[in-house]
């Protein structure tokens, strides 16, 4: 079952559905719900991190240069860094 | 040794926890099952047992209270009736998801409204589909037993299911009954200690609880329906035990008096005793009536069932609760689904009867085989019948 990523049967389901691997709601990349991206423009960015504080999937970092960036793995497009970048330095963009 | 003791019967449920040892008790009142977690804050108070009794703010925090001992390893004990019992609601199939072998007494009483504190069955009946054991009661030793069988058969390792003991309120709860109270080391010998699955603890780290995707929620479904019917084989064999060491019998369907019967009763909860006495009067008067008690209602005792009315005429199944305009009462829904394969079954007849507190006699249960009797050759003009309305 390890490598799968839920069980083929009924017969496989744990007792109880407990995990035993703490953590791994990472595995599960909820980036794929997503229908826009944030596009950053570091030229506006004034490194204030309201997006980072605001973001409720917590998948926005900053990088070594202070700039941040969002994880597409896990962002599921919700605009909300967007919105509350008062700089406008993110805007969205669909996905193609 | 064992001892016989009479006293109300909430309080000899409240004995037979004591015995069963529970870690955490949480539960909030309600009439009618009030003297069992009460007659339980006494005993964990005067130090008999060594548990936590968790005063909660509601029955919602009271099973959610018990879901999480249960998760933490505790052996947990609840009790409630009616509203409580669908406070509780929300969190009855959680528990049998999380496969927590969490035992609660239900003092059974009617729902609202109007407002009725009284008995019938209508607070479980609204609860059988979630996944829990689900027996009834039909007297004050039966209530003994069941409590300390119920710890034995939700955690067996085949099992871990929660289990929901019903106990006719006031009718059982209220009445004063010599009883035969097995000692500590007779129940430790029956009982042994709970020994969790799992458990939620930060050097053993366990998600319980989670999230089910559509891709795993049917096989979760399959999974926890399998496990309630499998637990089958687990309650025959602890009744057995019990029947051992105890020498009182039990089984999913106690059939009274029922040779060469022509119309058989089949009754649920404490009216069987009832039942019993009508069954007697009309076996005098050469009228060939049996009873079936009904004793596990989950899992359902289909095949049981179909055992027990092979050769009689007609089958006259009563509901303690109204199913509002479904096609038959909670029971008798179940006993004719049952039944619809069996070429030779007879024919079905269903009173709904009892409710809201309303006396149940002897007499009640003799003019309904005399109406049921009728049923074989003239099928009745309703699909059930509320019994004893005014009006009708």
């Amino acid at each position: 079952m390890a490598n799968k990523k839920w069980p083929e049967t009924w017969q496989e389901v744990n007792l109880g559905c407990m995990v035993f691997s703490p953590g791994n709601a990472s595995e599960y990349h909820t980036g794929s719900w997503r229908d826009r991206r944030p596009v950053y423009d570091n030229s506006k960015c004034i490194k204030c991190g309201i997006c980072y504080i605001f973001c409720p999937e917590g998948c926005i970092s900053q990088d070594a240069d202070g700039y941040f960036v969002a994880d597409l793995d896990y962002c599921k497009g919700c605009g909300i860094c967007a919105h509350e970048c008062w700089p406008g330095a993110i805007t969205m963009l669909e996905e193609g | 040794m064992t001892k016989r003791a009479g006293m109300e019967i909430a309080f000899a449920a409240a004995e037979a926890v004591a015995l069963c040892k529970p870690d955490v008790v949480a539960a909030y009142p309600i009439t009618p099952n009030t003297h069992i977690p009460e007659h339980l804050s006494d005993i964990v108070a005067d130090g008999r047992i060594d548990a936590d009794f968790i005063c909660v703010e509601s029955e919602h925090s009271a099973l959610s209270a018990c879901c999480g001992a249960s998760a933490a390893g505790a052996r947990t004990f609840t009790a409630t009736s009616s509203q409580g019992l669908l406070f509780m609601a929300e969190v009855m199939p959680i528990v049998s998801a999380m496969r927590l072998p969490v035992v609660m007494a239900i003092g059974n009483r009617a729902l609202s409204g109007p407002i009725n504190i009284w008995n019938d069955h209508s607070d479980i009946m609204s609860q059988r589909d979630t996944g829990w054991i689900s027996v009834f009661a039909s007297n004050g030793q039966e209530v003994v037993d069941m409590v300390i069988q119920a710890f034995k058969i939700a955690e067996h390792r085949d099992v871990l299911l929660p289990f929901n003991v019903n106990l006719d309120g006031f009718q059982l709860t209220h009445v004063v009954e010599p009883m035969l109270f097995p000692d500590q080391e007779e129940v430790d010998k029956f009982l042994p200690e709970y020994k969790p699955y799992a458990t939620v603890h930060p050097d053993r780290v366990v998600s319980m609880g989670t999230l089910g995707m559509p891709e795993i929620f049917t096989e979760a479904m399959k999974a926890k329906d399998m496990a309630l019917i499998n637990s089958k084989k687990a309650i025959l064999e602890v009744w057995r035990e019990w029947e051992e060491q105890f020498g009182r019998r039990y089984g999913p369907i106690e059939a009274y008096r029922t040779e060469e019967a022509n119309v058989l009763l089949l009754t649920v909860g404490s009216m069987g005793e009832t039942a019993e006495v009508a069954v007697d009067e009309l076996r005098k008067r050469k009228m060939p009536a049996g009873l079936l008690k009904l004793k596990l209602w989950r899992p359902f005792p289909s095949e049981e069932l179909r055992k027990a009315v092979k050769g009689a005429k007609v089958l006259a199944v009563m509901d303690r609760a109204v199913s509002c305009g479904g096609s038959a009462g909670p029971v008798c829904a179940e006993v004719k689904s049952a039944l619809y394969g069996e070429p030779d079954r007879p024919a079905i007849v269903n009173y709904i009867i009892g409710l809201g507190g309303r006396d149940v006699i002897a007499e009640d249960f003799i003019q309904i085989v005399e109406k049921a009797a009728k049923a074989e050759k003239e099928k009745p003009k309703e699909a059930y019948e509320i019994y004893g309305v005014r009006g009708s």
